[in-house]
Parts: structure tokens; sequence; C-alpha cells
């Protein structure tokens, strides 16, 4: 079972009081109707899916009741962040790369 | 009967405590103190059970959770039964009652047996997927055998009188296991000022300690246990848990450990102090950092015949020696690849009886034990190893032959050594399992031959587990852990200075699992690696000679450590036995994966409190008790309790729902809608919120109105509906289905916080703070305007009006809307009041004819005006314009609302959807089943193709006849028209399509 | 391929079981292929079975990062039913079933299928709306199916609880008697045994690591045991679709969640059917072993750990004790996970992609088991012609651009 720091609510609760709702930073298409089918349906179905840090988002159903954003890690399920909606993530598939390949030349 | 293998003196046991107990219907005496297992050791009991495959005779291997074979049916009554109880785990209460799990007529002389001796050759690893396939008719019936083997205990047949419950912890450490480590870790934490709680399986705490020969201090180990529980207990931040075994690891250090709290009392909760007492608590700990104390398993090593009661683990021998005062036998030999084993000869020897030999893998074995041996003159074989035990139901000697362990050989000519007990040992297993069931994979270690935790976050494995094994190593392993995890949850730790312990030297142990035998393994006596599954050496030969190479296919194919301990005892030993015919190495091998339950946990603790009415709270409205008193009948709609119908008398159902309906269309009824959801939305872009997300238009909405409107997904399918009134410019109060308003409003927070966070507007349920109530019928406004302090004429309140007034004196709410096509009103008043206004109205409704409707009326009704349901007449594949609602679709607002777009996807706009219609049965007695499937012919042939299905069907005294709603293909094109609903029975009933509004199609009667 | 019988069990067994030959070889890759499966788990094995078998195709590879059957094969709850609603999904599963009921012959392997049953339970009134609409759509479609009342389930299941004084009573239940559970691991060795033996490639430890694809057609896979080629590739990799097609530049309509499972201790036999239940959200059957095996729904967050959250295990076992409550003594022995490709209408996808040559069979989701057969039939069919097999063809990635969903969530909330 996750636990999950809530950034509305500034602590660590746990998992049961929150929903998952899958990937983050999903933009609906401004314009609807002027979005082909084939981005719609990217839009409603088609998901990124990653093995490894993933971009999600989460609802804090049972508590502050607020939407917020996690990076987590889909193999070992360890949490690296946890941020507010509109706010971009500082840990990502790349900063990591960065971060290993500093450690690397630092070595 | 005596307890003939009690030894005089020693042990943990109460003498003065005696208490008696059944096994096999056989009474016995034991000791308070005792396990099931030790008082049946004591009373000379061998043959426990039967073996799972080959029904071969087994008795008693080890002392705790990873005995494989003295699996026993516990329970004097049928609720008290109790399946699978380890033998070895189970304390000893008086009253006890354990039966065998297998063996038929009896443990003893079991006729499986007979059949196991004659065909276990035929039965090699997976034979079954080898055979039975002819002729394939033949299938169950050889099944329905396979079937009658299967099994250990059983399961009581009624139901558990017993409770079990959940407490949740976070603290700074959790220390798991009590033996040395693990106390010191716990008191260098506690000392600390840190919330600890620390738990250990047994009955008793101190692990090891419990049968040590060794000093600590200069005294007793076991007096070094009682000063530290003695301090930890007087620690106000520290939580003691003795039988209580931490059964899973979850992600973020959450732990569960399972708290025995009256297993060793009864098998069913005796009352304390005229209560109930819970029979096991689930404590469900968020830990800061978890130190794992979890101690090391003996591996027996792996020889013919090494089933044979008799054989146990050398461990074991020393417990129960030292532990119980219980010995095994009178002449033991040790067949041993380490020191340590040593003991089980010193604590025998000690005991007064014959120790035959000490049979030692290595050429040149040299530690303190060894030493300790040969001053008793015991006899000491070296490299060498018990190749085979003798014997039926009980060992009656050991063949000892020299080995090459590298060659996989057994060397020069063998000796028959006459005993009854075969202790071996063939190393040490760090209990790793808790440190991998969170993913994470064991690393093998080749200095102590075994694998250890690879790490996981927050946790640090001590003493045992971590491969340190002398017991000064353990002892400071366990302060230095403690203090650091205390240290790292942010406390102050102080230095400790470790008690004192004499070193004990142990020689370099020598990697042995398999003991090679005269014969090739798949010629030689059955060498069981995996005792409860009947897992053989040859069979894993076998298997990897058959294409099963990764260990993974080798358990699965072999059933190795399938068991009920899980392979605690087997499984290294298999995987070695894997890797030593791959010729590959043990890390290459690899282990499977260990999965939660460390040792079985019962349903009912993991369930908790959580069963029968606490399954799911039961949700009622505030008129609940009136209902009950009229004698309603109840339907569930999600999680509520709605009243169905309100029978007369002895009234059957469909009199009761024809005189309720009756009764609403001439003259007046009452509903409790309480269970709708309701949402109280304010701000100045409210308006703005709703035209998003319904698909109708709200501009221009003005305050005192109401409309009602369809939402869906972005889709484009129906998900929810409902009627909102605009109670001021900014303010409005939402309704939604009984079932979707908790997921309607999560909905509306993740649009407004996440899409468009631009918008001012706010949610609060309400669902519970109003209570609802629909008032309708021609008689409505007669009845309503006797308690209303408001002008209720149409003039003044007309159709899809609301407003705020005073009814039976209290403040409320009313919407002039109708779900049934008649005159009504929605009466919305705080729930504390809704008793007091419904019996007001009852008061006054009698002249009025007010009947009291439940759900099944009001779906007549609505249905009768081809009113949809939610989740009845869609089903999540269902557009707006499916249901003929284009009247409630605003393609003109500016806003490209929530589901607009995936309208005009190539399959939505399709012009031969299911739509909406109504059928009319062309008999009109007749009500067609809901669910029933429409075709298009009358003649039926299978597969035949489908055009749609009822969705809703009644009979109505109104109309005069049956009646229904179906989503039919093309639909809206198909009016006039007869289709057929083919049966079960083989009947098909005919009906004509029409219109789905069968009752004032011109909805004149709710605006009068 | 050395046949296996009972006759063959006694001549082994006199000679000490030293002539059993291996069920499947461990060749060296090739360097091309004419066609590429990629996942070793059950469907992939199959689909190279009947790509052999029936299309006759046999200079083929299965290419498995693992062991044969590792993935999902070996970790599900081995129901076996085709009581689906929708004709697309129906007509699917039921091919699969009339494959089970010959496959322990054909493939001269017992996968013990046995046919002892499942039941759906309703505790709702629209529940029985929908068991009726569902087993009315059965058996217009030619699927054996019946609706229970209560005392017939109860004669069937006689220790379940079916008295009025539960939290959610036992109002009926769909019966599909053709139903039932087999021996998972048995079917990917079998399936396995069956394409070695007619000249597959199964290559086991071979991980893909990447698409050679040019000008939008597929040549072949990099693998750790270097480049394969293969101008037809077939990918079968359930749990790890999504990263199969980021490798191949696409993204899928799929989302990989735990889904976990959890067995008793083994009991005598005490439960002799699969029992089912979509609203209090649990099913349990007991394996002839003993084991009660049971499961419930998905975890909700994304996850390729082959677990999943406590609370879930927590829920499920509430609800077979709501069902069985004598069964609150019984002890959980093991729980594990599987990684499930879930897609948006509970059903498949068996589809072309947007690169030429490569197609995809996945977001089966929590239903993949007991498709296994069938979905290696039409997916060999698939790739050996190029194009959908009739009953594949509904199951498109097109249908998500299209909005031709064959929803299933409506009917089989927890879809197993």
């Amino acid at each position: 079972m996750l636990h999950i720091y809530c950034p509305h609510c500034d602590e660590h609760r746990e998992e049961e009081e929150f929903r998952p709702k899958g990937e983050a930073h999903i933009a609906r298409p401004t314009e609807p109707e002027k979005t082909s089918d084939e981005d719609w349906g990217n839009y409603l179905f088609f998901r990124k899916n990653p093995r490894g840090l993933h971009h999600e988002q989460w609802f804090h159903a049972a508590g502050c009741r607020k939407f917020f954003n996690v990076t987590r890690d889909t193999v070992t399920y360890e949490i690296l962040e946890t941020y507010k909606v509109g706010q971009q993530p500082a840990v990502t598939a790349e900063s990591r790369k960065r971060q290993a390949s500093d450690q690397g030349a630092a070595k | 009967m005596s307890q003939r293998n009690r030894l005089g003196a020693g042990g943990r046991i109460d003498r003065k405590r005696p208490l008696r107990f059944t096994f096999n219907g056989v009474s016995y005496q034991g000791y308070a103190g005792d396990t099931l297992a030790s008082a049946l050791m004591a009373n000379g009991v061998d043959v426990l059970n039967r073996s799972f495959k080959y029904a071969r005779p087994r008795g008693l291997v080890t002392a705790g959770a990873d005995e494989p074979n003295a699996i026993v049916q516990l329970g004097a009554s049928e609720a008290g039964q109790v399946p699978n109880v380890r033998a070895t785990q189970q304390a000893l209460y008086e009253g006890l009652v354990a039966k065998s799990t297998n063996g038929w007529p009896n443990v003893d002389r079991d006729l499986m047996g007979v059949i196991g001796k004659l065909g276990g050759q035929f039965m090699p690893p997976g034979f079954y997927y080898k055979t039975f396939m002819s002729p394939a008719s033949a299938w169950p019936k050889y099944e329905q055998y396979i079937r009658k083997a299967a099994g250990l205990g059983r399961s009581p047949i009624e139901n558990d009188p017993d409770i079990y419950d959940h407490m949740n912890h976070h603290c700074d450490v959790l220390v798991v296991g009590a033996g040395p480590a693990g106390l010191a870790a716990a008191l260098a934490a506690g000392r600390s000022g840190a919330r600890v709680i620390v738990c250990d399986e047994q009955e008793e705490m101190g692990g090891s300690l419990l049968d040590s020969r060794e000093q600590i201090d200069g005294k007793p180990a076991t007096e070094w246990v009682a000063a530290v529980l003695a301090e930890l207990a007087a620690l106000p931040d520290v939580l003691v848990l003795p039988r209580t075994t931490a059964n899973g690891y979850h992600d973020h250090n959450f732990v569960t450990l399972h708290q025995r709290r009256t297993e060793h009392l009864a098998d069913v909760a005796p009352a304390a102090d005229g209560r109930r007492q819970v029979r096991a608590r689930m404590h469900k700990v968020r830990a800061g950092r978890v130190v794992l104390a979890t101690g090391t398993h003996e591996r027996p090593l792996v020889y013919a015949r090494n089933d044979v009661p008799g054989n146990l683990v050398a461990g074991a021998v020393s417990t129960y020696i030292r532990r119980f005062g219980v010995i095994p036998g009178q002449r033991l030999v040790l067949s041993t690849s380490n020191d340590h084993a040593y003991r089980a000869a010193l604590d025998w020897h000690d005991a007064g009886r014959e120790v035959v030999a000490i049979v030692d893998a290595r050429e040149r074995p040299d530690g303190d034990l060894v030493a300790a041996a040969r001053s008793r003159n015991i006899r000491i074989i070296t490299g060498s190893a018990v190749i085979e035990a003798l014997g039926k139901k009980r060992v009656s000697a050991a063949i000892v032959g020299a080995i090459d362990i590298d060659g996989f050989s057994v060397k020069g000519s063998t000796q028959e050594l006459a005993c009854d007990t075969i202790a071996s040992s063939g190393g040490y297993s760090p209990v790793v399992h808790l440190a991998a069931h969170t993913g994470r994979r064991p690393v093998w270690r080749e200095d102590i031959l075994g694998f250890v935790s690879g790490g996981v976050p927050g946790q640090i494995p001590a003493g045992g587990v971590a491969g340190r094994w002398s017991l000064a190593d353990a002892l400071g392993d366990g302060f230095e852990s403690g203090a650091r995890a205390a240290a790292e949850a942010g406390l102050s730790t102080r230095s400790f200075t470790p008690p004192t312990v004499a070193p004990v030297r142990e020689g370099k142990p020598v990697a042995l699992y398999q003991v090679p035998h005269t014969k090739p393994t798949m010629r030689a006596p059955k060498q069981f690696v995996d005792q409860q599954n009947d897992v053989t050496a040859a069979g894993i030969e076998l298997a990897t000679r058959e294409g099963f190479e990764s260990i993974e296919h080798v358990k699965r194919y072999t059933g190795l450590g399938f068991g009920t301990d899980q392979g605690k005892l087997g499984n290294i030993n298999g995987m070695a036995i894997a890797a030593r015919v791959t010729g590959q190495t043990i890390p290459d091998t690899g282990t499977t994966v260990f999965r939660p339950n460390y040792t079985p946990i019962t349903f009912g603790a993991i369930a908790g409190r959580h069963c029968d009415e606490f399954f799911d709270p039961r949700r009622y409205t505030a008129l609940q008790g009136w209902h009950v008193e009229r004698g309603a009948k109840f339907e569930e709609v999600g999680q509520w309790m709605r009243p169905w119908y309100f029978p007369q008398g002895k009234e059957s159902m469909h009199d009761a729902v024809q005189r309720e309906c009756s009764a609403v269309r001439e003259r007046v009824g009452i509903l409790d809608a309480s269970t709708l959801g309701k949402i109280e939305i304010q701000g100045k872009d409210a308006r703005e919120f709703l035209n998003r997300l319904y698909t109708n238009a709200w501009t221009k909405l003005e305050p005192g109105k109401c409309r009602y409107g369809l939402m869906c997904k972005d889709d484009g399918m129906v998900m929810d509906d409902g009627v909102t009134a605009c109670l001021a410019e900014n303010h409005f109060h939402m309704t939604t289905t009984t079932g979707g308003a908790a997921g309607v409003l999560d909905w509306m927070e993740l649009w407004h916080q996440t899409e468009w966070p631009e918008l001012e507007v706010y949610f609060n349920s309400t669902t519970d703070h109003w209570a609802a109530m629909t008032i309708t019928g021609p008689n409505a406004r007669k009845l309503l305007a006797e308690l209303t302090d408001i002008d209720m004429s149409n003039e003044a309140f007309a159709y899809m009006d609301c407003r705020e007034a005073k009814v039976a004196g209290v403040p409320a709410r009313i919407f002039r809307i109708s779900f049934t096509g008649e005159l009504s009103f929605e009466v919305n008043v705080q729930a504390n009041y809704a008793m007091h206004v419904w019996k007001a109205l009852f008061e006054q409704g009698d002249k009025h004819g007010l009947t009291p409707y439940g759900t099944e009326t009001m779906h007549v009704l609505r249905a009768e005006k081809g009113f949809i349901i939610i989740g009845q007449e869609t089903d999540g594949s269902v557009t707006p314009e499916d249901l003929g609602m284009q009247w409630c679709v605003g393609y003109k607002k500016p806003y490209s609302w929530i589901g607009r777009r995936a309208l005009s996807r190539p399959d939505t706009k399709r012009s031969d959807r299911k739509q909406l219609v109504g059928l009319k049965p062309l008999d009109p007695q007749l009500v067609l089943q809901e669910g029933a499937q429409i075709v298009l012919e009358k003649e039926i042939r299978i597969p035949m193709p489908m055009v749609g299905h009822v969705t809703s069907s009644y009979f109505s005294p109104t109309l005069g006849h049956g009646f229904a709603l179906a989503l039919l293909k093309g639909g809206s094109q198909r009016i006039g028209q007869t289709v057929f609903l083919p049966m079960a029975d083989g009947k098909v009933h005919a009906a004509e399509v029409v219109s789905p509004v069968f009752y004032d199609p011109q909805g004149a009667r709710q605006h009068v | 391929m050395q046949h296996y019988s009972g006759f063959g069990l006694v001549k082994h067994g006199l000679s000490h079981h030293e002539n059993w030959q291996r069920m499947w070889r461990n060749p060296a890759p090739k360097s091309e292929y004419d066609i590429i499966v990629v996942g070793g788990g059950g469907h992939g094995l199959a689909t190279a079975y009947y790509l052999a078998k029936v299309h006759g195709i046999t200079n083929i590879a299965v290419i498995e990062k693992g062991w044969l059957g590792g993935g999902n094969t070996a970790r599900n709850t081995t129901i076996v039913r085709s009581n689906y609603l929708w004709d697309e999904a129906a007509w699917l599963y039921e091919h699969a079933m009339k494959l089970w009921e010959g496959l322990s012959q054909d493939l001269n392997y017992n996968v013990m299928f046995s046919q002892r049953g499942v039941m759906n339970l309703g505790h709702t009134l629209q529940d029985m709306r929908d068991i009726h609409r569902r087993v009315n759509a059965n058996r217009l479609n030619g699927i054996d199916g019946e609706v229970l009342d209560v005392s017939q389930i109860q004669a069937i299941v006689p220790h379940m609880d079916c008295s009025a004084n539960r939290r959610y009573p036992v109002l009926g239940a769909s019966w599909q008697p053709r139903a039932g559970v087999a021996r998972h691991d048995a079917v990917a060795w079998g399936f396995a045994r069956g394409a070695d033996s007619l000249g597959v490639d199964l290559l086991q430890q071979t991980e893909v690591t990447g698409f050679r694809i040019s000008g939008g057609k597929v040549l072949g896979v990099e693998t750790n045991r270097g480049f394969i080629g293969g101008k037809t590739i077939g990918v079968v990799t359930a749990g790890n679709s999504g990263v199969l097609a980021k490798m191949a530049g696409f993204k899928l309509p799929v989302e990989s969640h735990p889904l976990q499972a959890l067995v008793s201790e083994p009991l005598k036999p005490i439960l002799d059917t699969v029992v089912m239940s979509n609203h209090v959200h649990g099913y349990v059957s007991q394996s002839d072993k003993g084991d009660l095996v049971i499961g419930a729904g998905i975890d909700g967050y994304t996850g390729y750990g082959q677990r999943g959250s406590y609370p879930t295990i927590e829920h499920t076992l509430q609800a077979i004790i709501e069902l069985f409550p004598i069964f609150s003594r019984v002890r959980m022995n093991r729980q594990w996970g599987g990684i499930v490709d879930t897609t948006a209408d509970a059903c498949p996808i068996i589809s072309a992609t947007p690169v030429g040559g490569l197609f995809f069979n996945c977001g089966w989701g929590t239903g993949g088991f007991k498709a296994t057969p069938g979905s290696g039939h039409v997916f060999a069919a698939t790739l050996a012609a190029g194009k959908a097999h009739p009953l594949a063809a509904p199951f498109t990635i097109d249908r998500f651009v299209s909005g031709k969903l064959i929803d299933e969530h409506g009917a089989a909330g927890v879809a197993h």
C-alpha cells in the first residue's frame, strides 16, 4: 500500500484516502470541434503507460478533495515527488538520465 | 499413556499444570508451555500425518513455522474447526482436539499408502499432464478421483462464531523478531524514545535464546531475555506483541502483523470479563524504519528416505530438549555440514541419551563445539554423511558413507548405524521473505551459503537474517541496527555497551544440499526436498531433463515450495539441486519469488470487522423508521435501502404496485426521494460550469426555475442525469441519480480542478442534508397548499419552478418537477425535520387519498412516460440521441461541452444505432422479461442476429396492458413494426414497436 | 515428439524415468524467420502452434524475455468461460471455448480443462436484469447458459450462504455449465511442446530491445542476442504491450494495472464450481489440489511490479466471507499479482498497427487466460494472411478512433 504525500495537506497519508486517476498532463484539445477523429481518440484513450517513471494524477478523495500529480516509478512503486495541478514535474525521465550520466562522470 | 519421551527435568514448561488433549481420538497429557508438537513428541506419537501424493507416513521435522508435515485439523466443535494448523506453532491448551489431515481409515494404517507405494513409481512430477487424456469423455471421472485426494484439512461448514479486528499504527521503528538481534534492536530504539513495535511469532519471546547453551553477562540467556522484556514493558512508547507474525511486507514500509489473541486458549475465542474476545487482530503498521531480525531457518540434508518419522533438522532437536523438556528418541545419529548443528548432539548427550555418532561431511572439523563433542567421547565420523534412513514408520537405522561432494558420489563401502532418530543440518538460510515481498530479489552470499536481502529502502536487516550468526555478533548488530533505525527516524540515541558473551569459535561449513547415494538419483530411494508436496531430488532432476530449466519452471512442474510452509524448508535445497543438475551456480539459478503471507493467515483476520452488516455500510434515509413501521419491502440501490413497495396486509407485490400506481394517477402519492444525490453549486461561473458539464444549455435559466440535464463522458456516452434548480444568479441546487452522486461530484471536481481552474465555482455534497419527498398526483397541490405559506396556484408556481417556502412550519425548497407525469412537487427539508414534515403530510393527506409508494411504482410511472433510468436504459454505450433526447442536446452552445465532440465520430453518428423505443406486447396481459433479446424473425435459428433488448418492462394498470422500453437497432425507424422476443422456455413473444411515451404524450397532466 | 499416455507412464516408471525427452528444444536463434511472435506466454505459444499446425508455417520464432508462460499465464485464476454479452466478444470467447474442449487431445498434453461450470451471482434487481440480458444473448448466440434461482444455486453450491440475512443477499445467478477452469501452466507447456515439435524455435531469455523498421515496414527485432529478421511480427506481450509499442513508435489505448489473486491452504473438496460476484466483487473456485483460488478486480494505478495494494486483498476476502461466511477460519496461503493491459471497453486488441507487418494482440485485461487457444488461433490466421481473421476484425485499434467500442464493462464489471 502506497504512502502518498499530499501537496495540499502537506502530509503523508495512506493510499486508501486517495484514488488514482491515470496519466497526468493530458490536455483536452482546446478546439474539440476542429480536432480530427484520430486526435480525439488519442486524447480519450491512448496512453503513455510507461514502465518506469510515470507522471500520474491522484485525487485525495477522502481528504482535502484536491487533485494533484505524482511522479512514481511503476516498477518499484517508489514515489519521487508530488506536485500540484498546473505545476511541472521536477523529476522526469530526462532529468534522471542526466543525473545518472553526471554521476557516471563524477566517478 | 505416559509421556515416555519427557525428560525428567528442564524445559520452559509448567509441570504443575498438566493439560489433557486428544489426537486422532486418543487422549494424552502434556504441560502448559508445550506446543501440540512437543506434547505429541512427549507421548511418543511418531506418525502425525500422511503425505499428499504418496501417502507416506510422516512425523515432526522442525519445531517452528517451517514444519511441512505436522499439519493437523483442530477443533472440538463444527464451528470451531481450524484446518491446517501447524502443530509446532499451536500452543497446547486444556481440552484441545486435533486430528491428522490425511490417512484413511487412519493415519497409522492408510490404504492410500498402499497405492502410494505401488503407484509412486508411476507418478513422477507432472504425470497428470501426460495421461487421463483418452477417451476425452472420461476426464471428468478421472478428475473426480484426483479431487478426492485433494487438500489437507477441511473447512468448517458452520459460520465462524469468532470476530477479528484491525488496528492501525504508525511507528518510528518496527522490529520483526524478538531473538537476540530483535530484542537488542528494540531496546536500543526504545531507549532513544522512539515509538517502537516489536513482534515475534512464537508463544514466548526470545527466539534462539530460549534454547541457547550460551550465557549472556555470565548468566543464562533466558535471564537476559526476561530483563529486556521487563525494560521494554516499562518504556511508554514501546508496544510488545507476542504471538504476532509479520505476515506481509508491502510498499513504503507498510507491514501487516497478525496477532493470535486466543488461539492458545481454545479453538473458539473464550469470553473474558463476560465479553467476546477478538480471536485474532491484524495490526497494520506504517513504519519509519523496520529492523528485520527474523533469524534463520536450518536446512535439512537431502538423503534417501529422509521423510521417515524420526528424521529431524538438528536445531529442532535442541529446541525440543531445551525448551520443552522432551526428546525425540533414544539413539541419535547427527549428519551435518557445519559446527553449529553439533548443539543437537551435545544437548542429546547431556540429556542422558545415546549419541550413536556425529557424521560430519567435512574432513577436519575443528570448532569449539566439535571439541565439546570430542570431550564427551562422542564418535565423530568425518568426510561422511547419512545417505539413507531405514525404517517404516520410525527410523531404525542410518546408512552412513564417505562422500565426495564435488564428484557427487559415495566413496567406498557404507555402514549401518542402528538409531531411532536422525538429525541433519545442511546450513542456515536467512529468513529473507519479508525483504523480498516488495519485489527485491535476494542476493546469494557464498561465505554464509545463503541468500540475504537485496536491500529494501527503510529496512535494516540485523543478526541472523543478515548473516551474523554468532550470539555476540547478533546482539551487537541488533543494538547497532536499533540505534541506527531510531537515528534515521530523527531521534538522538546514546551508545551502549552490548552485554558480554563468551566467543564460540565455529569452523567453516561445507556446501552440501543433496547427499549423494550409491545409486544415481533417479534410481535411489526417494530423497525428499519438499516433504509437504512430495517433491524429490529425482523429480527436480527429471524436470530439468524435460526442459524445465528455469527455477520457476521447476517449482511449477514439481510443486516445490507450493505447500503451506511455502518452501521454507526445501526451497534452497531444491534450487541447489536444480543448479547442480543444470550445471549452473546457485546465484545464476536464483530464487523463486517470495510472496505474502510469511505463514498462512485466516481470511477472517484479513477481513477484520468488515463482515456481515459491516461488509458495506447500509445507508438509510431520515424516514426509514416510518417505512419499516408501514411494512415496506426494501430494494438495495447502491448502498441505500429504499422502500420498494408498501404492501397492505397480505397483498402481493403486483397488487401493491397496481394500487400505488392508481393512487398516484388518480389521487396523490408520496415517495421518499431523499437518496437522490444533491450538490450545491455556487460561484460566479457556476452557470458556465453547468453549460460545459451538461449537454444542454443553462445560460437562460432564471432564478426560481428548474431544468432537466443530461451528462455525458467525453466519449459521448450518457453517464448521469437529474434536475438542477437555479436558486439565485450564482447559486444552483443539482440533483443526480442515487447511485451516481459521489461519482458526479468527483467528476465535477476533476474538470474544475484540472481543466477549468479559471472558473470560480464551488461544489458541496448536500445529499444527506436534505430529505426529499415527492408529492405527486392530481391532489398534490391541494394537499401541499394546506401546509405551505406560499401561493401554490399554477400561475404563481408553474411547472419547472422552484420556490423556497415553509412546509409544515419548517424551511423547504420545493421543486415543481415531475418524474411521474402527474402534477408533482418535490419538497426538500433539512433531514432532521423530515419525519415531522412527512407525518404532517399524512395527517392532512388522508382526505386526499395520500398513498406512500416505493421505487417499483416510481419505475412503472416513469416508464409510462418514457423517462429513462441511468444504468437501466443506459449501459455506458448509449448517447443522448440514442435515447431520443435531442431536445436535451445544445449543439449551439459556444463551449464544446463534455461529450459533444465524440458525438460526431463515425460510429456515434450512425443512424442505425440502438435507439430507445417502446414495446407493446401483442398479448396485452404479457409482461416482457427485462433483459429479453429482440430479433426480427419469428423463426428461431441459432445463432441468430439480435437487434436490441428490453430495458424496462411492467404491467400498467393505467394503460391496462403490459408495456416495455427497449433499445432497438434503428429503433426510431421501426415504429409500427412487429419484433420478436425468444425466451428460454422456447416461447417467442411478439411486440409492436411504439413510441416510448405511453401516457399523456402531450405532457398535459404535469402542467395543470 | 514423445507421445504421452498412461501406458507410457508405466513404461517410463519401470525405467526409472530416465528416458523422458525434453518437452522443447533450446535452439540458437536463426538470422531470419518467416514470422516472429514476441511473447512466450500462453497466447504467443498458441499463436505459434496454430501458425505451424493450421497454416503450415514452421519457420517461426517465439521470443521470450524470461521463461515460457512466465507472465499472466502463470498468474491468473484459471477461469474459462464464454458467456460474454456482446456478439463480437461472445463469438471470440466461444471460439476459444470450442478449442478448449478438445485441447488436451489436440496437444497430447492434459491441460486439465475442467468444465465444472461458472456461476455469476446477482444481488440487485439491476444485476438480475443484466443477467437475463446476457443469458438471453448467449442462448441466441449458441452459447450455453441459464438463469438460476436461489434454490437452484443452493443445490449446486450448498455451502454458500444464500439466506436473506446477508448484507447483499443472492437473488439469482447466470450459469454456464460448459465453463470451468484449466491448469494454467500446463496450457503454456502444452502449446510450447506442440509448437516445438512442429519446428517452431522457442527462444527463452531473449529480450526484444527494439524493432528495425524501414519505410514504415518492420524488418525484424533487435534483441539481447542480436538482430533477428522477420517481416511479419506478432506482439503478444500482455502487460508489457505498451512498452513494445513505444519501441515501435506508437501508443496503444491500454493501461497496465496490477491484478492480484490469492490462494488458501489446500482444503478437502468443498466447492465444486466457480462462483463469481461482480456486485460484492470477488470470485472463488477450488483447484484440484484443494486450494481456494480467489480474485477480484484490478488495482487502480498503473503498475508493472507484479504486486498491488493490500486493501484490494482485504476487500476481496471480505467479499468471499460475505458469500461464504464458513471460510472465515480458512487461511490465505499466498497472494501475487500479474500485469494486465486494460482497454476502455474491456475487450482485446487484435490488430494491424501503424507499422507494416507489425501486429499486436493485447488488451485482454483481466480476461486473457480463458481466450488463450482462441486468441492464438485467430491471431495465427491474422499473421498468416496479413489481415484480420473475421472473428478478430472487430477488435482493431481503430475502434478507439471511430467509437465502435464493444463495451463489456456494463455486463462484466469484474471480467474474468
